[in-house]
């Protein structure tokens, strides 16, 4: 079991009604984070669509994540 | 320069920080505010940004953009909150020596920031409804992609 800091933007901050919570959970990548939070705020979009960064670095869905981490995940960005 | 600022943008300010007695080309990009987005009449617009990715990512495309064209100085400045019809939203400046390396590199830089640097925005419409754009699969969009 890993503890991971979960912080939300836009969409999924209105979502999951916060803009962090923690997640203790059996995880190994940013996609297996990704799935529970889904889960939990009865998200849609598809993780194609997004974009995550741990501890500040831009990532991968298949990047591992560790205990104590802080995983970011960013709804379809629309800059400009 | 990479900027994330809730405060107004000053195209005037920013052009004169990239003069430069070797530039004979100034090329700068502004997006603006638009009161229409897919047959919705848009009241205003609300821009969120996580800042010390964006900057990151941001100083990132800058550097990419002086590697891959001619160019002596490039800079952005993009808005956050809430913004009004008409209102700048993003600045793009680039001078070089000449004028088709400055042309590339501002289309490179804000067409990759628009994709690339985590930045939300959120349309309030005439009908009352809201929604973020290019996120139609998510649950909290309340009105259907016309």
């Amino acid at each position: 079991m890993k503890t991971i800091t979960v912080r939300y933007f836009a969409v999924f901050r209105e979502n999951a009604g916060t803009t962090a919570e923690t997640l203790t959970a059996d995880v190994a990548t940013a996609a297996d984070v990704f799935e529970i939070t889904r889960e939990r705020h009865r998200s849609a979009e598809p993780a194609g669509h997004c974009k995550v960064a741990i501890n500040d670095e831009l990532a991968t869905w298949q990047t591992a994540v560790n205990d104590g981490d802080t995983v970011l995940l960013f709804p379809p960005v629309a800059g400009g | 320069m990479l900027l994330v600022t809730a405060d107004s943008i000053d195209p005037d300010a920013l052009r004169k920080r990239l003069c430069d007695s070797a530039a004979g080309a100034y090329v700068s990009f502004e997006g603006w505010v638009r009161d229409e987005n897919e047959g919705q009449t848009v009241l205003r617009l609300e821009y969120e940004a996580y800042e010390p990715l964006a900057v990151k990512e941001g100083e990132k495309i800058l550097a990419e953009a002086r590697a891959s064209y001619p160019i002596l100085h490039a800079a952005c400045v993009h808005r956050t909150g809430v913004l009004e019809i008409g209102d700048c939203a993003v600045w793009v400046g680039v001078a070089s020596a000449h004028r088709d390396a400055a042309f590339l590199a501002a289309r490179f830089i804000i067409d990759a920031l628009k994709v690339r640097l985590p930045i939300w925005k959120k349309e309030y419409y005439a009908n009352g409804d809201s929604g973020w754009v290019n996120c139609e699969h998510c649950a909290g969009r309340n009105h259907s992609a016309a």
